[in-house]
């Protein structure tokens, strides 16, 4: 703990302790603490300390070049880097008046589905972990993997795709590649009821699931919520759907909603959405082979390019929630400034912090994972 | 796949169903390496044969992962842009997202297929590496990420040069290049990857990454003050300089060279000429060395040696013989290539220097080199090539067999000459198609049409002028005849009437030295009735240097012997440029800098 976050407790009652959640990860994808004080097995105050994966991103794009920061931007949210890399080519794009080209934006989008079917594989297991199930977790992970095998396959790198460019993506896909997606996406739902059988209704998770850390609609909206969590509230907003970007608006998919808002509803949302994800890549992988033309739209050599002075705040739609680049250019060849809305700075912090109050402390991990926050994009 | 509903009660049983998974095969994977799906950005791969040392890779670099390390090996060849450095990767900062790959302009740099790397403790330097096309473990995986149409990232192609169309420019002398726009200056200036390779390769060092930087910025003043930090000639330069900073640049490699001729031209064309002169004055000296140097010759060389010098705070006298100062820039280049104006403007700056130009005074005449000596600390002969040699073929003494060099300095002077209807001019070089596109303007004005044939001995693949003379000389009317030898000038009854010319088997003997080779039964006769010979030019010393010099100074093959810093055998005299080493303006410029140092440096230690 730093000693700028210590609180002094004034001699609490002999029942009454104070317990730190993390800083290892402790419920949540990365490093990120939670300090609670519990009467009994009972939470009454909730401190969420963040900072441990700081590393000025925001800053360091100001000191790079526009397309350097391509490859910086994946590493604010390890578990669904594309958004990141996406969303701020996008953001360049509006700026400089960039018209990318129609096969990009489609292959863009199938980028961005695979991230959230990787994401949303990754987050089962973590939730399932911390309700005490290890084999969701061991299946999760290693089903993600095959998604990150097909990442490998068609932008040279397993985790940070660094596959976008302003203008549009880097490289065809490689030969067979549409065919191996359909097969993993075969696979995927497949498995998904052995995912059910062991997870989703399992009665035990069920129980442990249901009407733990409950949010309700308004104090979402009032907090900032968004993604699967606001769905789950009972509140069908989707950027994919109500501020299409990119081709979604030529896409068929629906948008999965809950009302309990507690953490089994997030849990059905991410389900639920995880399928929908399968549907809208089958729709691009059938679509795609039909297509021709460029892939991107030829920019000046990165080392002298300049963008227009404006601004614009770009935005998508992530595994977590509404995911922004609000990136101003004063017209040279660095971002005068770049700021990332990362939604999971809302979930980690505000929205953390009240849901786990009354609640018990076998459940703050599950609480912190049905967030799906990711402490990364918390710090920037 | 249908939804789960929130009412899902769940059940105790169901996870039991996947105790089915312990009867089933268990999923292994093997141990031993295997490469990675094709495309994988893995391990640095560097052909370092095509590799040529320009750091682009260093630069776009977002981690400052790549140090460029001098290989002492490799080759260095500045003429063709190849430098010895090499990139070295420090993993421990790569992140592998292969834009250096993608902007690397020879395309030796990709990524490998290969995993992993690991090491002990004792190994952590292993990270740090000089990557070759054997990989990090010289396992030979094969090439994974490698440059893509989509993801090039260099901007290859040259903005197109507006010209002055045939029919506008044939009749007069009127320059045919227009020069850049603002704008096509910004985005021609933005193509450079700033490897500097081109100032490898100047004979005078010009600082063109970063004047090529400050053009881009929109920083004239700051380009200008860069490019009279080795060229006061910058106004010829920018036209007619045979820009070997081009031949290596590095991305005319994959795609065409930057125009760093047009864009020095560009910066000293927008820069009105009195900020230009003030600009320079900002380095004229505050102090005077009590020293004094005569220049014989007021050509670039020449000029440039005075700029130096009198920067240096010597007083500098520059004696000319003929009516103006420029040497072969005006005398021997065409209006249309290079306006009087802009040399006039070179000029300017120079004799603001403090520089003295005493012209029409014909050293070795009116004044004699002894005195030269006797009144001035040093002095340095640049009195360039402008005797025209001769081919020395039968009939070649008529007096309608002319030298280029001879023609294009009465047209400069006198404004025209008479030119016959037919002209065949002998030669292949720079200096036959200034004549020939001089002649062809003169005969539309005089006869209406152009009648002009080149003859050379090369064949077009190794012709020795530009291509882009070419191809505009071929546009103007000119007729090419690549490989033709000449053999006479047939003269009839007193009159020149035509070339005899052989065809050209080969021109040089099997060590290499000059030994045409004609084939006698390809004979042709090229009507003319005036025959130019542009074969090459040599230097007009005797007279100027008198006899009791002549007879002092060490001479090597009819060339004045000098030192490496241009210094005769003579300690007073030095001698720069096209006399004592050929072949242009930029070299001539070099010259006068390297000379000035050393008279520099001889006049601090008398």
């Amino acid at each position: 703990m730093r000693a700028e976050n210590y609180q002094q407790i004034n001699h609490p009652p002999s029942h009454a302790f104070e317990l730190n959640f993390g800083p290892n990860h402790p419920g949540i994808e990365g490093n990120y603490a939670l300090q609670v004080e519990v009467e009994g097995d009972t939470i009454v105050r909730a401190h969420a300390d963040g900072g441990y994966l700081h590393r000025g991103f925001e800053k360091l794009m100001e000191q790079r070049l526009w397309i350097q920061n391509i490859s910086l931007v994946p590493r604010i949210c390890v578990p669904d880097p594309s958004p990141m890399e996406v969303c701020y080519s996008m953001a360049i794009e509006q700026i400089a008046g960039i018209e990318v080209p129609q096969r990009a934006q489609w292959i863009r989008v199938l980028q961005l589905e695979l991230s959230r079917i990787a994401a949303h594989l990754f987050t089962f297991g973590g939730h399932a972990a911390t309700t005490g199930m290890y084999s969701p977790m061991f299946w999760g992970v290693a089903d993600r993997d095959l998604i990150l095998d097909l990442f490998e396959m068609f932008t040279g790198g397993r985790v940070y795709s660094i596959y976008n460019l302003p203008g549009g993506v880097r490289r065809e896909l490689p030969a067979g590649f549409l065919q191996r997606v359909s097969e993993t996406l075969d696979y995927i739902e497949s498995r998904l009821p052995d995912y059910d059988d062991l997870f989703f209704t399992n009665r035990v998770f069920i129980r442990r699931a249901k009407g733990v850390g409950v949010l309700e609609q308004a104090e979402a909206l009032e907090m900032g919520v968004t993604g699967p969590n606001l769905r789950a509230t009972g509140l069908p907003f989707d950027l994919r759907r109500d501020d299409p970007y990119l081709i979604y608006d030529q896409l068929e998919f629906e948008v999965p909603v809950e009302e309990a808002g507690d953490a089994w509803a997030r849990t059905l949302v991410r389900r639920a959405e995880l399928v929908e994800s399968i549907r809208i890549v089958r729709q691009v992988v059938k679509a795609l082979p039909q297509m021709d033309g460029p892939l991107r739209t030829a920019t000046p050599n990165p080392l002298a390019w300049k963008i227009p002075a404006g601004e614009h705040y770009a935005r998508v739609e992530s595994s977590k929630g509404e995911l922004a680049y609000y990136v101003v250019s004063n017209g040279s060849e660095k971002p005068w400034r770049v700021h990332v809305r990362g939604p999971s700075t809302m979930h980690a912090v505000q929205v953390l912090e009240s849901l786990v109050i009354g609640g018990r402390i076998e459940d703050v991990a599950q609480t912190m994972f049905s967030l799906d926050a990711c402490p990364p994009e918390v710090d920037r | 796949m249908s939804r789960l509903s929130y009412k899902e009660e769940g059940s105790l049983l169901r996870p039991l169903r996947a105790l089915s998974f312990l009867g089933r095969p268990a999923v292994t994977l093997p141990l031993e390496p295997r490469p990675a799906a094709e495309g994988y950005r893995g391990f640095h791969l560097n052909d370092h044969k095509q590799c040529i040392g320009c750091s682009s890779c260093q630069k776009i670099c977002d981690n400052a992962a790549i140090t460029m390390v001098e290989v002492p090996d490799a080759p260095v060849d500045p003429l063709n842009g190849v430098r010895n450095l090499r990139p070295a990767i420090d993993y421990g900062r790569c992140c592998w997202c292969a834009l250096c790959v993608d902007i690397c302009p020879t395309g030796s740099l990709n990524l490998s297929r290969e995993y992993v790397h690991t090491c002990t403790q004792e190994q952590i330097d292993s990270y740090f590496m000089l990557p070759d096309e054997d990989g990090m473990h010289g396992l030979h995986y094969e090439k994974g990420w490698q440059r893509s149409e989509a993801s090039d990232l260099l901007a290859l192609e040259r903005l197109p040069m507006g010209e002055r169309p045939v029919e506008e420019r044939i009749d007069n002398f009127s320059e045919i290049v227009a020069g850049f726009t603002p704008q096509q200056a910004v985005e021609e200036a933005s193509r450079c990857v700033q490897c500097g390779l081109c100032h490898d390769a100047c004979p005078t060092g010009m600082d063109v990454p970063e004047y090529i930087r400050a053009i881009y910025e929109g920083e004239l003043e700051q380009a200008v003050r860069w490019i009279y930090q080795t060229n006061p000639f910058s106004h010829v330069c920018g036209r007619v300089c045979t820009h070997r900073c081009e031949d290596a640049c590095a991305v005319g490699h994959r795609g065409t060279p930057l125009a760093i001729r047009w864009l020095k031209r560009y910066a000293m064309d927008q820069l009105p000429h009195q900020r230009i002169l003030e600009i320079t004055r900002e380095q004229k000296p505050t102090h005077s060395s009590g020293k004094s140097v005569a220049v014989v010759g007021a050509g670039p060389a020449g000029l440039t040696a005075a700029w130096d010098l009198a920067q240096m705070g010597h007083q500098v006298v520059v004696y000319e013989a003929r009516a103006k100062p420029g040497g072969m820039p005006r005398y021997g280049i065409p209006e249309y290539r290079l306006p009087y104006e802009s040399l006039d403007r070179d000029i300017e700056v120079i004799t603001s220097m403090g520089v003295e130009v005493r012209c029409g005074v014909e050293v070795g005449a009116s004044v004699t080199m002894d005195q030269l000596r006797q009144e001035y600390n040093a002095v340095v002969l640049a009195i360039g090539l402008h005797l025209g040699r001769s081919t020395r073929i039968p009939g070649s003494d008529h007096l309608q067999v002319r030298k280029a060099v001879e023609l294009l300095r009465r047209v400069t002077e006198e404004g025209s000459i008479e030119v016959s209807e037919e002209v065949v001019v002998i030669g292949g070089g720079n200096v036959a198609m200034d004549i020939a596109r001089t002649i062809a303007r003169l005969q539309r004005q005089q006869w209406g049409e152009v009648r002009v044939i080149v003859t050379a001995l090369e064949d077009l693949q190794n012709f020795l002028a530009d291509p882009d003379e070419i191809r505009e000389a071929v546009e103007e009317g000119v007729v090419i005849c690549p490989s033709r030898g000449p053999q006479e000038c047939v003269v009839e009854a007193g009159n020149l009437r035509a070339l005899r010319s052989w065809g050209v088997r080969s021109i040089f003997d099997r060590s290499g030295r000059f030994s045409p080779h004609y084939d006698e039964e390809d004979e042709q006769y090229h009507p003319a009735g005036m025959v130019v010979e542009a074969i090459g030019q040599m230097p007009n010393s005797e007279q100027l240097l008198g006899e009791s010099l002549t007879e002092q100074l060490e001479w090597a093959r009819g060339r004045l012997q000098i030192d490496e810093n241009g210094r005769s055998s003579e300690a007073w005299l030095w001698a720069a440029g096209d006399c004592v080493n050929g072949p242009d303006v930029v070299h001539a410029v070099a010259d006068g800098h390297r000379v000035a140092a050393s008279i520099d440096e001889a006049l601090n230690h008398e």
